[in-house]
């Protein structure tokens, strides 16, 4: 294979893994830039979601905005936002974390809606208020899908991340970006390689955390079939 | 030159570059389904190919567009075969988990009256099953038709693209009116074709309206 030993001759050189165009370098930065969005992300979907969820208020707004967040591609954003924002990352940015929002919000929002009412009567005969039965109650029910939902923005937002590089910003795609510009397979082949690999072990760090978030008592009722957890919300686009 | 004397110059161009998205959309979502429909077979005959294959179209999924497209290129070159080979692949999780859930919810019941009836396995697949799975297939074409519309778009940096190419032209010539009319445009379309599958599966079920006019 001798587009594979290019690859590895890429990845192998070590004048690739020091300075600002560096693999270290470029990998901090994709991370940051991904990171900070599904954190903007989460602190605005989540207490809307989850308010939407408790009180059943606004259950519309919520499943018409992740319509439309499914029909506008991220890369028609980011090219959209650019003559606003400029080069670099402050373009990027809010392009990255509209595109948390919906899944985000909607699996938060159908979480707490799928908990059984009978659980939440349960609570409420026990003695608990409302907040008691949001925190104690529905969202440890509901957190492997609001879990869900991050996992499949954050995989999402890595993507992203990705094309970020067309609009300047720095990441790992520039390394894609540069390799198409300058022909260089090598390169190009080892920039996605690095991309895929960083995309996949995202997923599987949060596929992990969403085990770990299931509660014992849930996972012996749920369905073999949700084991990606992904049923809610199989509408991730890139 | 305002906005609408660009696209009243660029008409011909605008129209091309929607139907080349329309055709390489047309393509991929075709293209998948024939393959999911034939993993989903795969599966019904045995049951213990739907983790593998579900991981692996899973693990195809989360591959970003853009990455996949850099590890193909070298080898497929800047084609349309490159660009159909990604946008299948990110069709076929949603496609064969939507077909086997389909084909899953059909009732036994009906599905041992077609038997009973004389009806051969293929004929028990294409008169009963797959009509009656057409709700979760419908719904798995919808988003699979609205996520490669998008996706598309990025097929511009491997020189395909349809409007996504008119936007990257727009943006290399800082033209900002070629690249709003571009994402619109790509809008629009997403939203034509999910209310086109919508219409299509109401014609498919026809069931599903006598029901709900019944107010049962």
């Amino acid at each position: 294979m001798d587009l594979l030993e290019q690859a590895v001759a890429w990845l192998a050189d070590p004048s690739h893994w020091v300075g600002s165009n560096g693999v270290p370098v470029r990998l901090v930065e994709h991370l940051t830039l991904s990171g900070l969005a599904v954190a903007v992300g989460v602190a605005v979907a989540l207490p809307l979601g989850l308010a939407i969820g408790h009180t059943g208020r606004g259950a519309l707004l919520a499943v018409n905005l992740a319509n439309l967040g499914r029909a506008i591609p991220s890369y028609a954003l980011l090219l959209v936002l650019f003559p606003v924002f400029g080069l670099g990352f402050a373009t990027a940015f809010p392009a990255l974390v509209l595109l948390t929002l919906p899944p985000i919000l909607t699996n938060t929002y159908i979480g707490i809606r799928e908990v059984d009412r009978d659980m939440v009567d349960a609570g409420r005969g026990m003695g608990m208020g409302s907040v008691q039965i949001l925190a104690r109650v529905e969202i440890p029910i509901a957190l492997p899908f609001i879990v869900a939902g991050i996992r499949t923005a954050a995989v999402q937002v890595v993507a992203t991340a990705t094309l970020a590089a067309l609009v300047a910003g720095g990441g790992l795609g520039r390394y894609i970006v540069d390799g198409f510009a300058l022909q260089d397979h090598g390169q190009l082949l080892a920039g996605g390689l690095l991309v895929a690999g960083l995309a996949i072990a995202t997923e599987r760090l949060l596929a992990a955390v969403e085990r770990r978030v299931t509660s014992p008592g849930l996972r012996i009722a749920a369905p073999p079939a949700g084991r990606d957890g992904r049923r809610l919300q199989p509408s991730a686009a890139r | 030159m305002n906005a609408w004397e660009w696209i009243a110059r660029n008409i011909g161009q605008l129209a091309g570059a929607t139907l080349d998205h329309l055709v390489l959309t047309l393509l991929a979502v075709s293209g998948g389904l024939v393959v999911s429909f034939a993993l989903a077979l795969a599966i019904r005959a045995d049951r213990r190919w739907y983790g593998p294959l579900t991981g692996v179209a899973g693990t195809l999924y989360t591959i970003p567009s853009l990455a996949l497209f850099a590890v193909l290129v070298p080898v497929t070159g800047l084609s349309v075969l490159t660009a159909e080979i990604g946008l299948v692949s990110y069709t076929l999780l949603i496609l064969l988990r939507n077909l086997v859930a389909g084909l899953d919810a059909v009732p036994p019941d009906v599905s041992e009256a077609a038997l009973a009836m004389g009806l051969s396995p293929m004929q028990r697949l294409a008169r009963v099953e797959l009509p009656l799975a057409m709700p979760y297939l419908i719904g798995g074409l919808r988003v699979a038709t609205v996520t490669t519309i998008g996706l598309v778009m990025v097929t511009a940096l491997i020189g395909e693209g349809g409007l996504g190419q008119v936007m990257l032209r727009g943006f290399n010539f800082r033209n900002w009116t070629a690249v709003y009319v571009g994402a619109a445009l790509t809008v629009v379309l997403a939203f034509a074709a999910d209310l086109l599958l919508v219409g299509l599966g109401r014609i498919l079920t026809p069931w599903a309206r006598a029901s709900q006019t019944d107010g049962s």
